[in-house]
C-alpha cells in the first residue's frame, strides 16, 4: 500500500538542503519530494527542524545549500498557492479580533485592494468556517476561543484562499483524541483536492492515522515511504522515549484503511 | 463647571481648546488602538520623548540663527518621524535589543532638547509647554492644522485597514499573503508618530503615552475587535478632554494633569468591574 504516493508531479522538492541557525545546523543535506495529493507527515523531536522545513517551503528562511522549489518554482513565487497553518502558540491571545476577522486575513492579497474586505471574501470565510464546523462562532472573540478551537479557526484561515498545498504546524497540539480520528478524517478528505503537509511531534497521532511519514532529526532518516520501527522511534527521539501501546490494533494503516 | 459652560460662550481660547480636544481624541482613539493592540505603548513613548529634541531645535534654530519658518511644529513632526523610522527599522531587520534602542531614543531625543532649551537665550518657559501641555494656549491656526492631521491620519488607517490588522495580528502570515509587511508596519509607526505629534498640544511630551492607551485600553474591556475599540476609545478620549477641561478650569488646574487623571480613574474602574464580572462569571459557571 506504500510506495505509490508518488502518482503525480512534484509539489515540493527539496534537494541536499542544509540550513543552520546563528551557526548550529539544523537540517543536514535534506532530500525529500511530494507529490500531488500527497498527505506528508513530518514528525521529529521538538527542535528538529521539521517547523523549519515549512518555512523553507514558505520561503521564510533560506537554505545555505541546495535547492527547494514548490510548484517548480521558487519559493516566494509559489506562496499563493499555499495555505499555512502556525502554530497558534506563537499568536497573541488577547489581540482584538473576531473569528471572522481571522479568517479573512487569509484573503488579503487575493487583488490589490484597498479599505474593508468584499461580500465574496466574507462568503469565502463562512464556507471555510463551516468546513472546520465553527460557522457558529463566527462572531465571538478569537481570545474566547479553547486552544482547539483557535488551531480550527487558523486552518479555516489558510483553507481560505482556495490552496493547492496545505501546511499545517502541530494541528494535533490540543486535540483530545476523539476529536483527532475526526481531524484525521477532515483531512484525508481535503486530500483529495489538495496537497498536504503536516508537522507534529506527536506519534499517538502518526501511528493511528497516518501513513506516509518523514523522520526528521537534523537529517532526514526516514522517507516517506518507509514504515516506522521502534528502532527508528527510539533513534529520533532517543532511547528513553517508548511507543506507547494503542487500543485500535498495531501497525500502519489504523481505523480507516 | 457652571463657570465653564458660561465662559465658553463668551472665551474664544476656551472654545479653540474643547475643538482641539476633539481633534486629538480622533487620532488618539484611532491609533492608540493599534498601539495598545499591538503592544506597542514603549515605541510611542519613545517617540513622544524624542520630539523634545525636535522642538528644542527648532527654537534654538528660530533664536539664534534667525530660521523663523523652523517651527517648533515642524521641529516635532521632524523628531517623531525620525524616532518612528529608526525605531521600525531596527525592529524589523535587527535581531538586536529592540528595547535598548528603544529607551536609547527616548533619553537622547530629551537630552538634545534639553541642551538645546539651554543654549537658547531668553526664558526657558517653553519647556514646561511642551513637557505638559497647554490646551488653553491653541490658536486657530493650530486647530486647523490639526484638522489637516486628522483627516490624513484617519483616511490612512481607513484606507488600510484590513492590512494594518493582519501586520499586527500575525506578520508571518500577513508577508506570506503578499502583503509589504515592512512598508505597512513603518507606516503604522508613522501615523503613530503624527498622532504624538497632534496630542502633544492637548497634554504635552510626558503624559502623551497615557491619552494615547489609556481610552483604548478602557475600551479594550468593552469591545473585542478592533472597529468597535477604535470608535469607543474615540468616544472616551473625547470625554476625557472635555471633562478634564470643564473640571480644571474653575479651579485653575494644569488642565493636561487633570484630563490624564480622569483618564486614568476611569481605566482603572474599568479594569476593577471587568475583574469582579469575570470573577463572578467563574463562580457561576
Amino acid at each position: 500500500m506504500s510506495g505509490s504516493t508518488k502518482a503525480g508531479r512534484a509539489v515540493i522538492e527539496l534537494d541536499g538542503v542544509t540550513f543552520s541557525y546563528n551557526g548550529a545546523p539544523v537540517l543536514e543535506d535534506i532530500t525529500l519530494s511530494v507529490g500531488e495529493h500527497d498527505f506528508l507527515s513530518i514528525v521529529g523531536p521538538n527542535g528538529g527542524g521539521k517547523t523549519t522545513i515549512l518555512k523553507l517551503v514558505l520561503g521564510l528562511v533560506k537554505p545555505a545549500k541546495g535547492r527547494v522549489s514548490v510548484f517548480g518554482l521558487p519559493p516566494e513565487k509559489a506562496r499563493r498557492r499555499i495555505g499555512y497553518m502556525p502554530q497558534a502558540t506563537a499568536l497573541d491571545k488577547l489581540f482584538p479580533v473576531s473569528v471572522m476577522d481571522v479568517v479573512l486575513m487569509g484573503r488579503l492579497g487575493a487583488g490589490a485592494r484597498f479599505g474593508f474586505y468584499t461580500r465574496a471574501d466574507a462568503q469565502a470565510a463562512r464556507e471555510a468556517l463551516e468546513k472546520v464546523g465553527l460557522a457558529a462562532e463566527r462572531k465571538r472573540p478569537f481570545a474566547e476561543l479553547s486552544g482547539g478551537e483557535h488551531q480550527r479557526v487558523l486552518i479555516a484561515r489558510a483553507l481560505v484562499s482556495g490552496p493547492d498545498l496545505l501546511l499545517l504546524d502541530e494541528p494535533t497540539a490540543n486535540v483530545d483524541i476523539a476529536a483527532e480520528t475526526e481531524f484525521y478524517r477532515f483531512l484525508r478528505d481535503l486530500s483529495e483536492t489538495m496537497t498536504i503537509v503536516l508537522v507534529t511531534h506527536d506519534l499517538g497521532f502518526v501511528s493511528q492515522h497516518v501513513k506516509t511519514v518523514a523522520c526528521v532529526n537534523r537529517r532526514l532518516l526516514c522517507h516517506p515511504t518507509c514504515d516506522i520501527t521502534g528502532s527508528m522511534i527510539s533513534e529520533i527521539y532517543g532511547s528513553h522515549v517508548h511507543m506507547v501501546q494503542h487500543d485500535h490494533g498495531p501497525g500502519k494503516g489504523g481505523p480507516h484503511d | 463647571m457652571i463657570e465653564f459652560l458660561t465662559d465658553l460662550a463668551s472665551f474664544p481660547f476656551l472654545r479653540n481648546a474643547l475643538l482641539a480636544g476633539v481633534l486629538a481624541s480622533v487620532a488618539c482613539g484611532v491609533m492608540g488602538s493599534y498601539v495598545v493592540a499591538r503592544r506597542i505603548t514603549y515605541i510611542a513613548g519613545a517617540i513622544s520623548h524624542s520630539v523634545l529634541g525636535g522642538m528644542g531645535a527648532a527654537r534654538y534654530c528660530q533664536v539664534v540663527l534667525g530660521w523663523s519658518w523652523f517651527t517648533s511644529l515642524l521641529g516635532a513632526l521632524a523628531a517623531a518621524l525620525a524616532s518612528a523610522l529608526v525605531i521600525g527599522l531596527v525592529s524589523l531587520r535587527s535581531k538586536g535589543r529592540e528595547d535598548t534602542v528603544i529607551g536609547a531614543v527616548w533619553a537622547i531625543g530629551m537630552a538634545a532638547g534639553i541642551m538645546f532649551i539651554f543654549r537658547t537665550p531668553g526664558y526657558n518657559e517653553d519647556l514646561m509647554s511642551y513637557l505638559f501641555g497647554n490646551i488653553l494656549m491653541v490658536t486657530g491656526r493650530d486647530l486647523w492644522l490639526m484638522a489637516g492631521l486628522d483627516l490624513l491620519i484617519v483616511g490612512l488607517a481607513a484606507l488600510f485597514y484590513n492590512k494594518f490588522l493582519a501586520v499586527c495580528f500575525d506578520g508571518e502570515f500577513a508577508l506570506l499573503r503578499g502583503v509589504n509587511v515592512e512598508g505597512y508596519y513603518l507606516l503604522l509607526l508613522g501615523l503613530t508618530a503624527l498622532t504624538v505629534v497632534l496630542v502633544l498640544s492637548v497634554v504635552g511630551i510626558v503624559m502623551v503615552i497615557a491619552l494615547l492607551t489609556l481610552p483604548a485600553a478602557t475600551a479594550g474591556y468593552f469591545s473585542r475587535r478592533l472597529l468597535g475599540m477604535m470608535g469607543l476609545s474615540v468616544l472616551f478620549s473625547v470625554l476625557f478632554t472635555t471633562g478634564g477641561l470643564a473640571l480644571s478650569y474653575g479651579p485653575n488646574l494644569p488642565t493636561g494633569a487633570t484630563i490624564i487623571l480622569l483618564a486614568g480613574g476611569v481605566y482603572l474602574c474599568a479594569a476593577f468591574f471587568s475583574q469582579r464580572v469575570k470573577a463572578r462569571r467563574r463562580a457561576g459557571g
